[in-house]
């Protein structure tokens, strides 16, 4: 799957996770923008893990911090 | 300016005690309401397992992991009398230098005793046990795979260890398959569960888990704080129910429960256990426990071995509470007793610290536990029974709950 392909799953996972309708660019933050709790993020990322069929680990989700960091580190971690 | 105050300098310089204006916030918003401070307790007198003068009130304890009621046991305190009297107050020394007296050997084949396995290592608290032990043995490269309701001394394990850290949902053991499934071919794995979560009071799965860890190829290791003692035919713990205590690779305990006094351990049936004593920090360089109270801790551990009866009847207050609190119409961690916990779920963090209010006021000590320690931010009023408590004390423990929820307005 090529960058943009995990770009637009990424987006229709993180849809029913964000409330309130923030509009998600490469820039969108999930702690401050999309207002992620613990919870939420544990959800979200269990979700993108089954899709891809890959491990996040909690390291790995340390140095995220915006929507475009994500689409990167996916689409590097579902190609190896 | 007063000349007996540090000037203050005019700097750029942040304020490192800034990142916690919110948790400080928080507390005086719960304070300047009038209310006791959950988190400022003091028993002036302890008089027994199950009652203390608490903040100058006679009170019965619902929530302090004295789970076997040891602590006063007769046999125990004279132990730590002797110890005191013929090895002094300290060891003022490391395990590993001059910190092991006879004392921490006997503890440790008590241990070995208790649970019927090769190796113990005794830690100075349950928290350097979890730390010292999931730090060493998990290290760069190595993944460990983990309920994401472990709790703390588990992930500053992890932390300190620089694994790479995956958890997986509460109890879900499809969840945790499908984690160690996709971790890379060769690489080391490590399943840390436990037996009973202090939060809900509920207890894992370990039959079904264990043996998947172990399908994978993953060493597993249970932290059992809060159910030795008291669950299993031995108050090995669930493990031991779950018929997975021979597949578990290291079993981790504390002192600080059923054992009625401080410190924690590990033990384990694996061939190279020993090399722990020097390769794990907290081990190593920490002070070991003081004479007194690995002589307790024994004393305590041997008399844990034939605890029947007062298994059985900690088990009987604890289906009587929860029975009472249902009945009450409190909401609780669990639909049925699982252990010697019992969780009464608040609406918020403001009705729990009212009702934890009246509690104390009505003579009734519990745990207020909140965020961020608690699962899904819930807010929780925690009991912990002892095989002490006697049948009328569990009715008055009801009585109490059912005004002070009355007057609070949660049932």
């Amino acid at each position: 799957m090529d960058r943009a392909q995990v770009d637009a799953k990424i987006r229709e996972l993180a849809e029913p996770f964000n409330k309130k309708g923030v509009e998600i660019t490469e820039g969108t933050t999930f702690a401050n923008d999309l207002e992620f709790d613990s919870l939420t993020v544990m959800d979200f990322v269990a979700e993108i893990e089954d899709e891809f069929d890959i491990i996040i680990s909690m390291n790995q989700q340390a140095e995220i911090e915006n929507y475009g960091q994500l689409v990167d580190a996916v689409t590097k971690l579902q190609a190896s | 300016m007063q000349a007996d105050q540090p000037q203050e300098i005019a700097s750029e310089g942040k304020d490192l005690f800034a990142k916690f204006d919110d948790v400080i916030a928080l507390r005086e918003g719960l304070l300047a309401q009038g209310r006791e401070d959950p988190f400022n307790l003091v028993m002036e007198k302890v008089l027994s397992p199950t009652r203390a003068i608490c903040n100058g009130r006679d009170t019965i304890l619902l929530g302090t992991y004295n789970y076997m009621g040891m602590t006063f046991d007769p046999d125990v305190v004279e132990a730590g009398k002797q110890a005191l009297a013929d090895f002094g107050s300290g060891t003022t020394g490391s395990r590993v230098l001059n910190g092991t007296y006879q004392g921490h050997k006997e503890v440790e084949q008590a241990l070995m005793d208790f649970y019927d396995m090769d190796h113990a290592m005794v830690f100075s608290t349950g928290y350097q046990a979890n730390l010292g032990i999931i730090s060493t043995i998990a290290g760069k490269g190595d993944y460990v795979v983990l309920d994401i309701d472990s709790h703390a001394s588990i992930w500053d394990g992890c932390a300190m260890g620089q694994a790479e850290v995956v958890p997986f949902k509460h109890n879900d053991v499809e969840a945790m398959e499908k984690r160690l499934r996709r971790i890379p071919e060769g690489a080391g794995k490590l399943v840390i569960l436990e037996g009973v979560y202090s939060m809900l009071g509920d207890v894992a799965p370990l039959k079904e888990m264990v043996a998947v860890a172990k399908k994978y190829g993953a060493m597993v290791l249970v932290d059992e704080a809060h159910s030795m003692g008291f669950i299993g035919e031995n108050g090995r713990g669930v493990v031991e129910t779950a018929g997975v205590i021979d597949d578990v690779d290291f079993i981790i305990g504390t002192f600080s429960k059923s054992v009625g006094t401080v410190g924690g351990f590990c033990v384990s049936n694996h061939p190279k256990f020993e090399i722990m004593r020097l390769v794990c920090r907290p081990y190593v360089f920490t002070a070991s426990l003081p004479p007194s109270v690995v002589a307790t801790a024994e004393t305590s551990i041997r008399k844990l071995m034939h605890g029947s009866n007062k298994r059985a009847h900690l088990w009987e207050n604890s289906r009587n509470l929860h029975k009472g609190l249902k009945d009450l119409g409190f909401t609780l961690g669990t639909d049925e007793p699982q252990s010697a916990i019992i969780a009464v779920i608040m609406p918020d963090l403001e009705k729990g610290a009212a009702m934890w209010e009246a509690l104390i006021k009505g003579g009734l000590y519990v745990n207020l536990a909140r965020p961020p320690a608690t699962p899904a931010n819930m807010t929780l009023l925690r009991c912990s029974l002892c095989a002490d408590h006697s049948e009328s004390e569990v009715d008055e423990i009801l009585a109490i709950f059912e005004k002070a929820g009355k007057e609070v307005g949660i049932i």
